[in-house]
């Protein structure tokens, strides 16, 4: 059964249309996409990196959110696939937010765009847009307020595979901010559906949302219990900017107790890697000789991003027109 | 309709026809997945032992828009770089020249070769491109409603005749 807020991701065939959300997406989807990821991954070394899928398809990057690693892999899938893609970095105003997002995605589906891809800081944005465009058209929600951010799950999860070989039985620790963090519920719910033996989340108890454990996850606010025996080890960002109140005590204390330095990973499985969606807090959350140290697949999660984007691109836009 | 012991003998031919030709630095090409079948078999009987490479056009494919992608794309390999090679390029059947016309433009985002031979076990009529092979191991003349379908199990390669039925283009 799919859930409500997951239906309008499919056509009435049951294929794949947006991709908003992680959530109500059988495991079949998700593995599909994550081969489909592994043979756009060696794109890199051919003499021209780009194959003609969406040749005369326009793709306009909807970013009402500042974003440098995102927006740009999005740029670069989007023109490896041979489509047309605009970038709109758009500031909004605060009121009247349904209104005017749903107007500027309108005004931009007249000019004939195929492919919308969306950031907003209000959670359900991309939904809207989804909920309000004619049936040709696709959106991918890159990251909505604190609800979702599934491609940014979905490269973590390649990354996973890729260097772990699987995600299934595996233990995953999801550390810091995961409050503010949409990251964090897309990865929880990509990692249970590919069958994750076990999901930590920790972090200070400001931090965790209550009845995060409906989640599928156990949650605790002791980085030494939350460690022992990981495989993966996923650094959070301190969304400061999203922080109105006083919810960690000070930098310099969170570093102490949350941060991740080489003494703490001792706790983790010897073989344990590091990742973190970026962009990182150096000294905050992560100690620099750990995200630049040999655990650390940061970079290779950027360059995973590229390939998993084409291939959620392709997913959507494949199969799309209706049979004469 | 044909076993693997006919298969064998024509293959043995096609290989000979590649020999013929003296091609001085080729390069062998299966497109995936019967294509990757026969140039492995083929492989083994060519004098200049040549790098094997495997295509998989899906990415190149003209009805994406219609049919969307393959959920089993398997990455292609080409061991050597194609620029100034001579490309021999292997396909089970030749029937419309589409998947043929997605392997030449796959091939040349790799780079510029010298030339690229096709080499197929099968022609059949159907032609919908202006595409013919170099090397044919066996014309066929199948109606529009009947298909030539390579398999193979455990090693052992077969050709059957699947017929389609009327209603097929």
């Amino acid at each position: 059964m799919i859930p409500a807020d997951s239906a309008i991701q499919f056509d009435r065939n049951g294929k794949l249309k947006h991709f908003l959300t992680i959530s109500g997406l059988p495991r079949a989807v998700l593995t599909g996409m994550l081969d489909t990821a592994e043979s756009f991954a060696g794109f890199g070394q051919r003499e021209i990196k780009k194959v003609p899928l969406l040749r005369g398809k326009t793709m306009v990057n909807l970013f009402f959110e500042p974003s440098t690693r995102t927006r740009t892999t999005f740029e670069i899938a989007g023109k490896r696939l041979s489509a047309d893609v605009i970038n709109l970095n758009a500031a909004r105003l605060s009121t009247s937010k349904g209104e005017s997002i749903i107007d500027t995605a309108r005004t931009l589906e007249a000019m004939h765009t195929d492919l919308f891809v969306v950031r907003d800081s209000a959670s359900g944005a991309a939904h809207l847009i989804a909920a309000h465009l004619p049936d040709h058209v696709r959106v991918i929600n890159a990251g909505d307020g604190r609800h979702a951010h599934p491609t940014q799950a979905m490269l973590d999860m390649f990354t996973i595979r890729r260097v772990k070989g699987g995600i299934k039985g595996l233990k995953v620790a999801i550390i810091g901010d995961v409050l503010h963090s949409r990251v964090a519920r897309s990865q929880i719910q990509a990692l249970n559906t590919l069958g994750a033996e076990q999901i930590r989340v920790v972090g200070p108890r400001t931090l965790i949302p209550t009845e995060i454990e409906t989640m599928g996850v156990a949650a605790t606010s002791d980085m030494r219990e939350g460690l022992r025996g990981v495989d993966v080890v996923i650094m959070l960002r301190l969304q400061r900017e999203r922080m109105d109140g006083q919810l960690v005590p000070s930098e310099q204390e969170y570093f102490n107790r949350y941060g991740l330095t080489g003494d703490k990973l001792r706790y983790a499985d010897r073989d344990a890697v590091v990742m973190h969606p970026g962009p990182i807090n150096r000294g905050l959350e992560i100690a620099s000789d750990v995200a630049d140290g040999s655990r650390s697949v940061i970079l290779q999660q950027v360059t995973c991003g590229i390939a998993v984007r084409m291939a959620v691109m392709a997913t959507l836009m494949g199969g799309s027109e209706e049979r004469p | 309709m044909y076993d693997s012991r006919q298969l064998a003998a024509i293959i043995e031919k096609m290989a000979g026809q590649i020999n013929a030709r003296q091609l001085p630095a080729p390069l062998l090409v299966g497109i995936h997945t019967g294509g990757a079948w026969l140039a492995e078999q083929l492989h083994p009987r060519l004098d200049s032992a040549p790098p094997l490479g495997t295509l998989d056009i899906s990415f190149y494919r003209d009805d994406f828009s219609r049919v969307g992608l393959n959920p089993e794309v398997k990455a292609s390999s080409l061991p050597v770089a194609v620029d100034n090679r001579d490309i021999i390029l292997v396909d089970d059947v030749l029937h419309t020249g589409r998947t043929v016309r997605a392997g030449l433009n796959e091939i040349f985002s790799y780079g510029r070769p010298e030339r690229v031979c096709l080499a197929v076990l099968i022609e059949r009529p159907g032609r919908e491109l202006p595409i013919q092979a170099d090397i044919v191991g066996q014309s066929l003349q199948l109606a529009g409603h009947e298909e030539a379908k390579l398999t193979r199990d455990g090693g052992r390669l077969a050709l059957n005749i699947i017929d389609l039925g009327k209603s097929a283009p």
